[in-house]
């Protein structure tokens, strides 16, 4: 990895590690009577780490100037792997929550395994750890590809990746410690924010600066959906974590915001989460990876563009779908549930261009596990965006709130939609990433595909019997009109759902194991030289005459 | 700063005529007929398997 940098970008590298571990010494020392303390020795830790592995690299020798004629693929190598080790941490401490659900005693009695502070581990882990480094990787590969320009520079894209995973660590480990912003979604505190900020805007800059250099005069669709991604996610990040710390050696701040204000900006922040973490930039994905193994082009490229923009400027205003029957103004509230269910219309046609793009290429999608897995998510994607649209309608709204319903219905979304389309990818993107005819066991992608499958359908059924049943029970009144059940009946209600989703959620975490494990042998083994064709090995096709697939 | 009124005037005729207007251009957009050519090599473009940057 540091084999590829330049002399200069070694020395730059050097630079921003050693400024790193600093900033890190000055967090200990200034925190070392807070969490703060804690939080810089990481840091800094982190940053030595870096050095050392730099300067272990320093004297390699530096990369030919021929690199320019290849695309720049490392980072992409990278995020995925590190994509696969925060899937297989954060569904373990994912399906360790259920478990704890099920019997409280598994926090084995110790402050930083309470359900409190794991259940965030598990969220940042899965949603920033696994989907944001898959965004990550998938996004420098496809805008390179459909601009046909190399990254603009070999360091920027490292800082990013390494930087954004800084990030998620600092988040992770300040759970378990007890820091936390109490912000779904948005938990790290201020200086956590403060440098993901930094790490966001460098990825911003360097997909501008890969479009300005081009040479495909159309910007391809999947690169709108990424772009969007990574733009408004910077001003939701930014706008939400305005706040005031207590000192610069405290990891405690205080909201810009208070009361209902703070609660609408909170889910402004996290709804547009969904529409531009979960959604836009796994959309970003599908609209290049599905029609690419495919072989086909996306059924319609117009309605790729309408929904682009009919997706953007809706998800903006449905977060108040978040807040019904609160202290919220009606207003603002019916205002969300109408954007809510417009929004079914760009969203069923998105799940409906992918599934028409399948249309010819039905075989392939039952021969290969990874085209199928695109195809399962596509239809996911359709299932939980109705859904979504129908529990944002405030009557059904005031049976679903609280109760586990909700929980089934974002399990619905990320196992079934964002999980399902990034295994697809990844299954894609490894074998061409490391020059493979295939991956390593088709059986094993095979194997993978039938455990998340079961496991996401047993999850979701789970959740949706005990969020109704749960709802029901909070609301049945008996003859003399008071509530028949207490509380703690519809708690024991639960308990053989919660038993059925943490084997649901096992399952899905066996499948990704299955999943490491053969994208290791897939990495390990040598490229068979012998029956390539030119179309296996991309390189070998000469500039000016591209190679057909059977699609076209 | 803005009272409720305020908000909802903004909203019901600057907002509503501004969502109206870019869903317009939006859909001019995507069925203008000379931008058909260049969607549709877009869409194809991609299947080309050559992974090289054009020089």
């Amino acid at each position: 990895m540091i084999g590829q940098l330049t002399r200069n970008e070694r020395q730059g590298a050097l630079l921003i590690l050693i400024a790193l571990a600093i900033l890190g010494l000055a967090m200990a020392a200034v925190g070392r009577d807070d969490p703060l303390g804690g939080q810089g020795a990481l840091v800094m830790v982190a940053a030595l780490a870096g050095l050392f592995g730099v300067i272990s690299r320093y004297y390699a020798p530096e990369p030919g100037p021929d690199r320019v004629s290849r695309y720049y693929d490392e980072p992409s190598k990278v995020g995925i792997i590190i994509a696969m080790g925060w899937v297989v941490f954060g569904l373990f401490i994912g399906d360790w929550v259920a478990w704890l659900l099920v019997d409280p005693n598994l926090t084995f009695h110790a402050a930083w395994s309470s359900f409190g502070r794991i259940r965030p581990v598990h969220t940042t882990s899965v949603i920033f750890g696994f989907g944001g480094n898959a965004l990550i990787a998938t996004s420098f590969y496809v805008m390179q590809r459909t601009s046909r320009a190399r990254l603009p520079d070999q360091l920027s894209p490292l800082f990013v990746l390494f930087g954004y995973n800084l990030f998620c660590v600092l988040a992770v480990a300040g759970y378990m410690m007890g820091i936390t912003q109490s912000k779904e979604y948005a938990e790290p505190e201020w200086y956590a924010d403060i440098w993901l900020v930094v790490v966001w805007i460098t990825y911003f800059v360097i997909y501008l600066r890969t479009l300005a250099r081009r040479k495909e005069k159309h910007i391809y669709v999947a690169n709108w959906y990424y772009l969007a991604f990574i733009l408004v996610v910077a001003v939701l990040h930014i706008v939400n974590n305005l706040a005031v710390p207590v000192s610069f050696g405290h990891a405690r701040s205080y909201s810009l915001f208070s009361g209902v204000q703070d609660a609408m900006t909170e889910w402004w922040y996290g709804h547009n989460a969904v529409a531009f973490f979960l959604t836009s930039g796994f959309l970003g994905m599908l609209y290049y990876y599905l029609p690419k193994v495919a072989g086909r082009p996306i059924f319609s490229y117009r309605m790729s563009i309408i929904n682009f923009w009919g997706i953007t400027f809706f998800y903006m205003w449905a977060g108040s779908h978040h807040l019904h029957y609160t202290a919220l103004p009606q207003w603002v509230q019916t205002l969300g549930m109408t954007f809510s269910l417009m929004l079914l219309v760009p969203s069923w046609a998105s799940a409906g261009n992918a599934l028409l793009t399948l249309n010819g290429a039905w075989h392939k999608v039952r021969d290969d596990a990874t085209l199928r897995f695109m195809m399962v998510a596509a239809v996911f994607y359709g299932l939980a965006t109705f859904e979504g649209s129908f529990m944002a309608i405030r009557p059904v709204n005031s049976l679903s709130h609280y109760t586990d319903w909700t929980i089934g219905h974002v399990h619905a979304g990320a196992l079934g939609w964002v999980a399902m389309i990034t295994f697809g990818s990844i299954y894609a993107s490894v074998p061409w990433l490391w020059k493979r005819d295939g991956m390593f066991s088709p059986r094993l992608v095979e194997v993978h595909f039938w455990l998340a499958v079961a496991g996401t359908v047993i999850y979701v059924m789970a959740m949706w019997n005990s969020g109704i049943v749960q709802g029901l029970m909070w609301r049945t009144y008996n003859d003399s009109g008071t509530l028949a059940y207490s509380f703690v009946d519809s708690v024991v209600a639960m308990h053989p759902y919660y038993i059925a989703r943490a084997i649901g959620g096992l399952m899905f975490l066996l499948g990704s194991l299955v999943g490491c494990y053969n994208i290791w042998l897939t990495i390990r083994t040598a490229p068979q030289v012998a029956g390539r064709t030119a179309s296996e090995f991309p390189d070998a096709a000469p500039i000016g005459a591209p190679v057909l697939q059977p699609g076209e | 700063m803005f009272d409720h009124d305020t908000l909802v005037w903004v909203s019901k005729s600057f907002g509503l005529f501004y969502l109206i207007a870019l869903s317009l251009i939006v859909v001019a957009y995507a069925y203008w007929p000379s931008n058909r050519k260049t969607f549709d090599r877009a869409a194809r473009a991609i299947l080309i398997d050559e992974d090289k940057p054009w020089e």
